[in-house]
């Protein structure tokens, strides 16, 4: 008998000794990667915002509200999760279609509910955490790799919140939810001919759409879309001034609060989703690779615990957590740096604002959740 | 079996995805290498590239304005093109004490108060960083010169060649292609920004408005490297502008010369429509306005003079004038008639002067106070008598005249293409109840029937309607454009075709409209004497002061500007109608008159060839018979 990684074996008494971060419900890998990208962040934002303390402090409170809701989730077995799960779907759903009727606009989106004197609040945010808890709960209690008809119910799932946030619109929200579904079922071991096959039913889908019912206003939005840099006026903006701030960069950068592109108000949104390229453009490539190593290790650790989860349903929601948090970095540095379309999706624990930073440390709490409250067993 | 083997199940799902994960581990790490392999590329094969853009030298965007189409009227007179002119522009960025700066240039240039309120006003409107913003228009050369020499004390001012909007035949089209100008901050917020980048200038009214979207273009773009001072260096890459469409009008310049010179220097409005395209030949309101005081802002004083002016020259009559339309619509009453059955077209009634309704006292006078006799529907077109129609308009009821009266446009915008249009007013029962909560008297509906009460019209719908008679009741809707670069403009909102019950009515009321110009006691014959080609028409005129029940009217007691509208409209020639035009005269007491002949100087130049039309005056001219209400 092994005992499992990381949990000590019972005492002579056989009575059960666990860790203290066990008992706290806390992962302290976690939480002092989390705390290193907090001081990470600090830094530069303080550079971002153009010295703007008051902008550090405020962006530390957000901090301090999620390492909060972050430890309070991780109390919560996963089992508590799984019993609660269909009414919060059904839920999260009627605020979404409540949000398209009554929601608050700003900036030309339709993204929040507000309940006068009370919040404000996105409910895209909260699906972003209950589109991976459905997934894995209702492919978690069937067999695996799943049928065809429960692929199709899964898809379901998916595509409802995914229609209704896309109407908002919110590219970027919509990206990370249908991503976050979509990792369920790929961790599930959906099987390869469904993989290829959709894909190979994308394609000329997309073809068929393109010649035979686009028109060509639509065509063209799409064209910027795909090269934002032919329309340098508009969306292209923003990514000539950012890889000229990154490229500038070089190896080493021109040091902390020396960066001159990003201080110009050359670059628009750098303290939110183009604050990479003040890190890129101030610490260099060195900085951007340290920072790329310490998300690796984030999700090493993610996968890690999806490893070692114990029931199909916490195996599934870290694994589609930790994947979706990848997600965050690859799209948001891709656009950044003009790899990849620009959609508002922010640099996790690094760019400002709130929400998002809240609802990815609840993610967090959720995996902690799910290491810390394994059951003692052993495994052969 | 109720699921025995879940243990094993349970084994297998975590051999699953297990493998899944390595998979996923494997991807994420060649994403991670491709993302890093790219920050490579970029801070390190591109750095030299991207520093140099950066450290001495600064990578802008900066937006090249398309050329504005030009517009022509229909024979290729250029009606509205842009000329090069010298502005003065601001880079608020380089600047280094705008405010010195401003003082600086107030002192080289000799600018006034009021000039450097309206450069600092410029100076508010939104834009990039580094953006220039032009604040001084059409320089002369004297300042340009005191500008170059001072350069180097006026950091951020720059002196640039653009096109600025002008309009040759100034006042001739100002109401009819309308003009540009600065875009002011509602516009700002309805606009497409990045399309409108670098583009100072909107149409404000008229075709310049209406085809905005047309007239625009397409904003290209100029990446440049600009030094540490904002000079440009070099021009990285540029994508050209696309230029504006240039349009064609229907507009026929000479025409509108003949119309302008016929009106004299009286106010009024003349439309011609050609009745088988719906375009619009000749647009005159006047007075009017020089269109190019507009275009880059206009002077306090410029503006406050044409504003309270009493002859209202920004004023467009065609397209705004609210007239009572008087006897001009009293064909289409004649053929609600017949449509419905009411009359016939040799029924007669007997004018003694005036017309009363069964059980009350109130006279409802003819403008002929000794009567005509017995009347049918020819001579009452022919005599404009006003009994025959009361008693037509008491037949058919208001219900009946608003709906056929509705097919014809009034009381509804008419035109395709005319952004000022107003809809005018065909009263109904419903609309007296909504807007005034008052019933419908049934005295109301006599004087309906000869164009006076509630009912409104535009100079526009007065044509359209005439010229939808001459088209047989086929619609088109009026339009200023033919084309642009080759494409007509699209038809919209078409309004179904009048059908008539008996199709032969429309030549029986064009015939009567005959008998206005060339009947024995026509009130218009003096217009159409010594004509080469059939035409057919109908005279009014609009009262501007109610006259007092048993009052005489008198136009010599009566000031010049209380005196009655007059109004014509008419198409011609007969048997291939190729104009339709509707004059509104004010103050001008008499249709067959004063109106009429405007008309007929139209139908001359328009039909008759090479030969110009010498608008003489006719010597029958005193034989006119006069016509009232």
């Amino acid at each position: 008998m092994k005992p499992l990684a990381g949990i000590s074996p019972p005492d002579s008494r056989g009575l059960r000794r666990e860790p203290w971060w066990m008992r706290l419900h806390v992962d302290p890998w976690l939480l002092l990667l989390v705390l290193v990208l907090a001081g990470v962040a600090g830094f530069v934002l303080y550079s971002a915002s153009s010295k703007s303390m008051a902008m550090v402090y405020r962006q530390g409170a957000h901090y301090a509200i999620g390492l909060a809701a972050m430890i309070c989730v991780a109390q919560f077995k996963p089992r508590l999760m799984e019993r609660w799960l269909p009414p919060a779907y059904l839920i999260s759903v009627f605020l979404l279609l409540l949000v398209l009727l009554v929601g608050t606009e700003a900036k030309g989106a339709q993204r929040w509910i507000r309940i006068p004197g009370l919040i404000t609040f996105q409910p895209s945010e909260i699906m972003k955490l209950v589109m991976p808890m459905s997934v894995a709960w209702y492919l978690g209690r069937r067999e695996m790799p799943p049928r065809f008809k429960h692929v199709c119910v899964c898809l379901l799932i998916i595509l409802v919140p995914v229609v209704l946030i896309l109407k908002q619109p919110d590219l970027g929200t919509t990206l990370l939810i249908a991503a976050s579904g979509l990792f369920g079922l790929l961790l599930a071991g959906l099987r390869w001919r469904y993989i290829l096959g959709s894909i190979l039913l994308l394609v000329p889908g997309a073809a068929a759409m393109w010649f035979f019912v686009m028109h060509g206003y639509q065509k063209q939005r799409v064209l910027t879309f795909l090269n934002p840099e032919s329309d340098p006026l508009g969306a292209g903006w923003n990514i000539i001034q950012s890889k000229a701030a990154i490229g500038s960069g070089g190896v080493f950068g021109k040091g902390w609060l020396q960066g001159t592109q990003s201080h110009l108000d050359f670059l628009p949104e750098g303290h939110t989703d183009f604050i990479i390229a003040v890190l890129a453009e101030e610490f260099g490539l060195v900085g951007v690779a340290l920072l790329l190593f310490v998300y690796l290790l984030i999700i090493a650790r993610g996968l890690y615990i999806t490893h070692h989860a114990q029931e199909s349903f916490s195996k599934l929601l870290a694994g589609s957590i930790t994947l979706t948090f990848f997600v965050y970095v690859f799209v948001n540095i891709g656009m950044v740096s003009g790899l990849l379309p620009v959609v508002g999706v922010p640099l996790p624990l690094i760019s400002y604002g709130g929400t998002s930073l809240i609802t990815l440390l609840v993610g967090f709490g959720i995996l902690m959740s799910i290491h810390t409250h394994r059951k003692w067993m052993t495994q052969r | 079996m109720a699921k025995p083997i879940r243990i094993k199940d349970h084994l297998n799902d975590a051999g699953i995805v297990q493998r899944r994960i390595i998979l996923a581990v494997l991807f994420i790490l060649l994403l991670a290498f491709g993302l890093l392999a790219r920050m490579y590329w970029l801070q390190v094969v591109q750095y030299e590239h991207h520093s140099t853009l950066s450290e001495n030298n600064r990578v802008h965007v900066q937006p090249v304005p398309p050329a504005r189409g030009r517009i022509h009227d229909r024979n290729g007179v250029v009606l509205a093109e842009n000329r090069p002119s010298f502005s003065l522009s601001i880079t608020r960025e380089r600047t280094t004490d705008l405010d010195a700066t401003i003082e600086l240039l107030r002192e080289l240039l000799q600018l006034g108060d009021d000039d450097i309120e309206q450069l600092r006003r410029r100076l508010q409107q939104a834009r990039r960083p580094f953006e220039a913003v032009p604040v001084m228009f059409n320089l002369t050369e004297e300042q340009i010169a005191r500008i170059a020499v001072n350069q180097f004390r006026l950091p951020g001012i720059d002196v640039q060649a653009s096109f600025v909007r002008h309009y040759p035949q100034a006042e001739h089209f100002a109401h009819s292609v309308g003009y540009v100008g600065r875009i002011n901050e509602r516009e700002q917020e309805r606009i497409d920004p990045v399309a409108y980048a670098g583009t100072h200038y909107i149409g404000k009214t008229g075709v310049e408005r209406f085809y905005e979207d047309l007239l625009h273009g397409k904003v290209g773009y100029e990446e440049v490297e600009t030094n540490a001072r904002g000079r440009v260096l070099r021009v990285l890459k540029r994508t050209e502008p696309v230029s504006g469409r240039d349009l064609t009008l229907h507009l026929d310049s000479d025409l509108q010369a003949v119309a302008e010179q016929a009106l004299g220097n009286r106010r009024g409005a003349v439309v011609a429509i050609e009745p088988k395209s719906g375009g619009v030949l000749a647009f005159v309101s006047q007075p009017a306005f020089n269109p190019n005081l507009f275009v880059t802002g206009i002077s306090h004083a410029d503006y406050g003079a044409l504003r309270d002016s009493l002859d209202q020259p920004l004023f467009n009559r065609v397209l705004r004038g609210l007239y009572p339309p008087g006897s001009t619509i009293k064909q289409i009453v004649a053929l609600a008639g017949l449509d419905y059955g009411v009359t016939t077209r040799t029924a007669r009634v007997y004018d003694p002067g005036f017309y009363q309704l069964p059980n009350n006292s109130h006279k409802y006078r003819n403008w002929n106070r000794y009567g005509d006799g017995w009347v049918d529907m020819k001579l009452a077109m022919a005599r404009s008598n006003d009994t025959y129609f009361y008693d037509l308009a008491h037949k058919l009821g208001i219900d009946r005249m608003h709906e056929f009266m509705s097919q014809f446009g009034l009381g509804s915008r008419v035109s395709l293409d005319m952004f000022e249009e107003t809809a005018g007013l065909m009263p109904s029962r419903e609309w007296k109840r909504a807007s005034r909560r008052q019933p419908w008297y049934p005295g109301e509906t006599l004087i309906t029937g000869i164009g006076q009460g509630y009912m409104l019209t535009t100079p526009l719908q007065l044509a359209q309607s005439t010229a939808l008679i001459a088209n047989r009741g086929v619609w088109k809707r009026p339009r200023m454009l033919m084309t642009a670069d080759g494409l007509p403009p699209d038809e919209e909102d078409t309004p179904p075709d009048v059908v008539l019950k008996n199709p032969d009515d429309w030549d029986f009321i064009i015939k009567t409209m005959e008998e206005v110009m060339h009947g024995e006691r026509g009130t218009s014959r003096a217009a159409a004497a010594g004509a080469p080609y059939r035409m057919a028409g109908k005279t009014g005129t609009a009262q501007v002061v109610a006259i007092a029940q048993g009052a005489r009217y008198d136009s010599e007691a009566l000031k010049e500007r209380h005196r009655d509208h007059a109004l014509f409209v008419g198409f011609a020639p007969l048997d291939d109608p190729q104009i339709a035009v509707a004059v509104m005269v004010e103050n001008g007491e008499s249709g067959g008159r004063v109106a009429a002949p405007v008309a007929r100087a139209l139908f001359d130049a328009w039909l008759l060839e090479p030969e110009p039309s010498p608008e003489t005056d006719d010597p029958e001219a005193d034989n006119v018979m006069e016509e009232a209400p």
